[in-house]
């Protein structure tokens, strides 16, 4: 059975949860459902924090946001506060999107835990892929390594979750599941998250004007160049 | 200058790339930020210039040109053509000159600063070595045997040929930052994170336990190991942005503290956070030695930065007072009239 779709009502009522990690770093976590319409509000929250001048940094994360101040603040009971007030106040926003599509080799060696989301999902390998590149993706953020994108929008029949026991040394451009989101890897090496197949693709450039192929708000679409099954 | 000995991953740093998080680029630089800027300040340099963070040894290089070093942090008996220095000590050097750094006995990285700061080029913003990503630094990698080194131009000039110390903040700071335990366990200070509550009877044990640092741990994070903790149930997060000084419960129970290169997002329950002025402790805290964390507060961190920098500020001025005497001296312009 899958157990990963957890339903939640989400209303506008409901508070953030915001907590300190350190001195001076603030997370903001939007209740309710793990969807767009919170994803939106986030980017909200992180559009009208932008502009404050005790802010040093805004990372965006899955519907939260990571609040990195300029210095220790005097009073966080302050900060608290403003930052819930903030997020009462936003409202869903649209980003600036534009659509990428990645070819993917699905399946053979780079696909190697197909096999172990079929088990989980009860579908054959041809309607797991099916059902992969069927749908359209929204990056919700970026962050872990440079440029990946966090993927929402993954079907829920193949949700799967993150493998206890990473595999060590996962190539770049793997294409993967980690529990209800998908991402394309972009650096070899240890890595919880089940590989599907492979895409030959260049998200970071570190020497670019805009080091990140992907932003927030962008939609993904995978294209199925080839299946080995 | 040329590298003539290094063991494995001693990189370029500075004080960090920052503003980068949101595409998912760690903030890197130097572990200890502290030894770092106050080598910088002896040498004249802005306190954001690039040096050698050096955590293997030995480590030996060759002059090729007359400048200024200053060696910091870990005190790694630095050798100069086979005279002794000081720990935490600037000085003139010559072309041809050698310089040997040794395995430190205690404190786990050194830094070594040249006037004018380490010339690599300057990645979205920093000059620090990105080994995840591999940009930054010199080419993106740890020093080898055979690389060169340049400086960049600028630097002071004007320092006494015996050299020029600073009391490590260790000693000079030690009424501001908690006195180790009698087992020399360091005691480092943090706030309660976002799940503590969730972990119920095992958060006391969190505090109250020695935690040992485990062989799997390195700039990224260390690893500690101890009495495993659990939270209460499982707990299911949604991946969120980190800092360094994080602390992470893995499904195992033993936790993990985030450090300079960490991963910029995670999604293990986070207990605690080790305040940031603390981080240059752990920076130094070895391998196999034991910490413990203490409950803290915003007024305890603020008070201990500001101390920090009144320990930086009395510094720049002893190194200008003393560059400016030997500049008049000399007959020339010293660093206060050209201080930025």
């Amino acid at each position: 059975m899958n157990t990963l779709a957890t339903p939640a009502i989400a209303t506008a009522t409901e508070a953030a949860k915001i907590s300190m990690i350190g001195s001076r770093a603030f997370l903001v976590e939007a209740p309710g459902a793990f969807d767009l319409p919170a994803q939106r509000r986030i980017w909200a929250l992180a559009q009208a924090l932008e502009a404050q001048p005790d802010v040093q940094e805004l990372v965006p994360g899955m519907t939260n946001l990571l609040v990195l101040l300029k210095a220790t603040p005097a009073d966080p009971q302050a900060v608290l506060t403003r930052l819930r007030d903030a997020w009462a106040a936003s409202a869903e926003m649209d980003r600036p999107s534009r659509l990428i599509e990645i070819p993917v080799h699905y399946g053979g060696e780079m696909g190697a835990d197909l096999p172990a989301i079929c088990d989980f999902s009860g579908l054959p390998a041809a309607e797991v892929i099916a059902r992969h590149h069927a749908r359209i993706y929204t990056v919700f953020a970026l962050g872990s390594a440079p440029g990946f994108g966090y993927l929402h929008g993954l079907d829920p029949a193949i949700f799967m979750p993150r493998k206890k026991v990473p595999s060590l040394n996962m190539p770049k451009g793997t294409v993967t599941i980690g529990g209800m989101q998908a991402g394309v890897s972009v650096l070899t090496g240890p890595n919880g998250w089940n590989a599907l197949g492979y895409a030959e693709i260049e998200v970071f450039d570190p020497h670019a004007a805009h080091p990140a192929l992907m932003a927030p708000g962008d939609t993904v679409r995978f294209l199925p160049e080839r299946i080995e099954l | 200058m040329e590298i003539l000995a290094t063991g494995p991953l001693n990189t370029v740093q500075d004080l960090g790339r920052f503003g980068y998080r949101n595409v998912g680029v760690t903030t890197s630089g130097a572990m200890d930020p502290l030894a770092l800027r106050a080598a910088n300040i002896l040498l004249g340099n802005a306190e954001t210039a690039a040096a050698v963070e050096v955590q293997t040894f030995p480590f030996r290089l060759r002059f090729d040109r007359d400048g200024a070093v200053a060696i910091t942090g870990a005190d790694c008996r630095p050798v100069l053509d086979g005279v002794p220095l000081p720990p935490w000590w600037a000085l003139p050097v010559r072309a041809g000159q050698v310089l040997e750094l040794t395995a430190p006995v205690s404190g786990a990285r050194s830094y070594l600063a040249v006037a004018g700061g380490i010339d690599v080029p300057v990645v979205l913003g920093s000059r620090s070595t990105a080994l995840r990503g591999d940009f930054g630094g010199l080419e993106g990698r740890a020093l080898q045997q055979g690389d060169r080194l340049v400086a960049c131009a600028g630097g002071v000039a004007d320092l006494p040929a015996t050299g020029l110390g600073v009391v490590p903040p260790e000693t000079a700071l030690a009424a501001h930052f908690p006195a180790r335990d009698e087992t020399g366990t360091l005691v480092l200070r943090a706030l309660p994170s976002g799940e503590h509550d969730l972990f119920g009877r095992d958060a006391e044990r969190f505090w109250a336990q020695e935690w040992k640092i485990s062989a799997q741990s390195n700039r990224t994070g260390y690893r500690l190991s101890g009495d495993p903790i659990h939270p209460d149930k499982p707990v299911e997060m949604r991946s969120h942005g980190l800092v360094p000084g994080v602390v992470q419960v893995p499904p195992a129970g033993e936790p993990i503290i985030q450090m300079s290169d960490a991963n910029t997002a995670g999604g293990y329950p986070k207990i605690a956070g080790v305040i940031e002025i603390d981080l240059w402790r752990l920076g130094q805290a070895r391998i196999g030695s034991r910490i413990r964390l203490q409950r803290s507060d915003v007024a305890t961190a603020i008070a201990a930065e500001r101390a920090v920098e009144a320990w930086l500020s009395d510094i720049r001025h002893t190194a200008a007072m003393v560059t400016d005497a030997l500049a008049g001296m000399a007959g020339r312009q010293g660093r206060s009239e050209h201080e930025d």
